[in-house]
């Protein structure tokens, strides 16, 4: 998967298994989530409430909140996030609720 | 609970400084900062990037751990992903670490929450694929992750060196596409005297420039009609230079034209707010030390008006001097000896800045989008969108919110906030002032109920 990512990484670190949508990865311990699942190809973060227009990370620094993801239930920025052995990413459960901006 | 003479917020050069100064000076500190380690932005992560990578960021970036040290060394309480989503009078500060809530109380606080990069509303700029400048740099600092086949397009020093950065990993970007012209550089040929006071910038600039050109990174200048197009993800960036149409495929774009102070904070406890016509953004209403109207309330750093790193750190002492001599714990004799040598530097380090405003202007097309541009990318609200509002008679931004919910997103109009006040100023002929700027309540960051539930004892001796 890494060589389809538009993102190369530098440096070699230790891997843990990592859940993106139900997909296993293997992702740098400890390393910025959002970043780790840039490096590994994940183009998609999730799809917005409005018109469900594909996102992914903007601002890498916690204020545009487009690399929101789900985790345990609770949507999260990815990019305030690090990598744990084991953890289960997903887009957010995309409520259906999609509202005209009128 | 605990209570502290100064709580400050923001662990970047500025936040840093002011939190190990006030402390050496004897002043119960606490520092709550988003990130897991200090150095804000511009130094994220640097003690462990500094050895990993220092070469590619370049010793401006390692002169972070210089900071991060003397904060260790000191007795300050810093408080490490510490998410701060209120600050009421007394004050109390509520922040959530790690799912519970806390609250810390203190007698005064030093806001030092930086800046955000200049919302840059070009069509095609939410695809996937885009990011700004900054969050390039964050990647590459942080995560030692760089995109393979870049465009960088904007104005600005920064520009320069994310470039060079590339560079000098080994994955140029495919090109730089720069939106300033030479008529921007005869304008600010005028501030040449400061130019020539800060005259080390000029020659890092030129550097940095010397390294892309060795490269042979192209170089597009007075870009204009820049678009990213893409289905699903951007895939190439369009734009008109010199006269002719231009058509670059790439898998990254990143977008820069200038940082903003990040007001956010500052204005939810009611801090004015002026525009500063030079950086094209708002700046708090402060005096000398960073003291803003509010009694306790100081801002250093890039969230008091952009000055830069350096300027940042200076700005951190001379406010964490003026916090201990109000806190009896420094004469106003001696404050002014320590200050003196930093107002100097101060003053220096500033120099520069009316050159690189006019040398390096944002983007004209991106401060006043065309019709079909998205301007708000929680609420996906047009540029359109919010003229026809100003038509319908709808005067300020808070007042758009009812019309179409701009700001009304995540971000809370961190990413729209400026362009909302710049279209409805030009749409009823109105200054940024007249027009005002959203109105920011708390939460600062969404808070969820359990981390409410979960809520430390309340503080004692906080105003209720």
């Amino acid at each position: 998967m890494k060589t389809d990512s538009p993102f190369l990484e530098l440096e070699d670190s230790p891997l843990v298994a990592v859940w993106f949508d139900g997909a296993p990865l293997e992702l740098p311990d400890g390393a910025n989530l959002a970043a780790a699942l840039l490096a590994a190809g994940v183009g998609v973060f999730r799809h917005t409430p409005v018109s469900a227009a594909p996102r992914a990370p903007f601002c890498m620094m916690g204020a545009c909140f487009d690399c929101l993801v789900e985790i345990d239930g609770v949507v999260r920025q990815a990019c305030m996030m690090e990598v744990v052995e084991g953890l289960r990413v997903s887009k957010p459960h995309e409520t259906g609720g999609k509202h005209e901006p009128e | 609970m605990n209570r502290s003479d100064l709580v400050v917020i923001g662990a970047g050069p500025a936040g840093m400084v002011a939190a190990a100064t006030a402390a050496e000076k004897g002043l119960s500190v606490t520092l709550l900062d988003e990130q897991s380690r200090p150095g804000g932005q511009i130094y994220r992560d640097v003690d462990r990037a500094a050895g990993k990578r220092g070469d590619i960021l370049g010793p401006d970036f390692k002169h972070g751990t210089a900071l991060t040290r003397a904060l260790r060394e000191s007795a300050v309480e810093h408080v490490t992903g510490a998410v701060v989503w209120a600050i009421e009078d007394g004050f109390r500060i509520s922040y959530t670490k790690a799912g519970p809530a806390s609250q810390v109380a203190a007698d005064r606080i030093l806001l030092a929450t930086g800046a955000l990069e200049r919302p840059m509303p070009v069509p095609g700029w939410t695809l996937p694929g885009v990011m700004t400048a900054g969050a390039a740099q964050i990647l590459l600092k942080q995560s030692g992750v760089i995109a393979r086949r870049a465009v960088i397009a904007g104005s600005g020093p920064l520009l320069y060196l994310i470039a060079a950065q590339m560079v000098r990993a080994g994955t140029p970007p495919l090109a730089l596409v720069e939106t300033q012209s030479r008529a921007d550089l005869r304008r600010a040929a005028r501030h040449a005297g400061g130019a020539l006071r800060g005259w080390q910038y000029l020659a890092k600039g030129l550097k940095l420039m010397a390294e892309i050109a060795r490269a042979r990174v192209p170089r597009y200048t007075g870009a204009t009609n820049i678009a990213i197009e893409g289905d699903g993800r951007a895939e190439a960036v369009s734009f008109r230079s010199r006269g002719r149409n231009q058509r670059l495929e790439c898998e990254t774009v990143l977008l820069h034209h200038g940082v903003v102070p990040n007001t956010q904070a500052a204005r939810s406890i009611g801090v004015a707010h002026r525009w500063n016509a030079t950086q094209a953004a708002f700046s708090p209403v402060l005096d000398q030390w960073g003291a803003t109207e509010l009694e306790g309330v100081y801002i250093a750093g890039d969230g008091a008006g952009i000055g830069g790193a350096e300027v940042a750190e200076v700005a951190g002492r001379l406010a964490a001097l003026q916090i201990a001599t109000q806190a009896k714990r420094l004469s106003e004799a001696e404050r002014d000896r320590l200050a003196a040598p930093l107002f100097s530097r101060k003053a220096r380090d500033m120099a520069i800045r009316p050159f690189l405003d006019t040398a390096y202007p944002p983007a004209a097309e991106a401060l006043l989008p065309e019709d079909a541009t998205i301007i708000c990318r929680c609420e996906e609200v047009t540029a359109g969108d919010v003229r026809r509002y100003a038509e319908m008679g709808c005067l300020g931004p808070n007042q758009t919110k009812a019309f179409g919910r701009p700001g009304m997103g995540p971000c809370q109009g961190r990413y729209c906030g400026l362009t909302v006040t710049a279209i409805l100023s030009e749409a009823h002929g109105q200054t940024p002032d007249e027009t005002g700027y959203f109105r920011i309540r708390p939460p600062l960051k969404p808070v969820t109920l359990g981390e409410l539930a979960a809520i430390e004892t309340p503080v004692q001796g906080a105003a209720e």
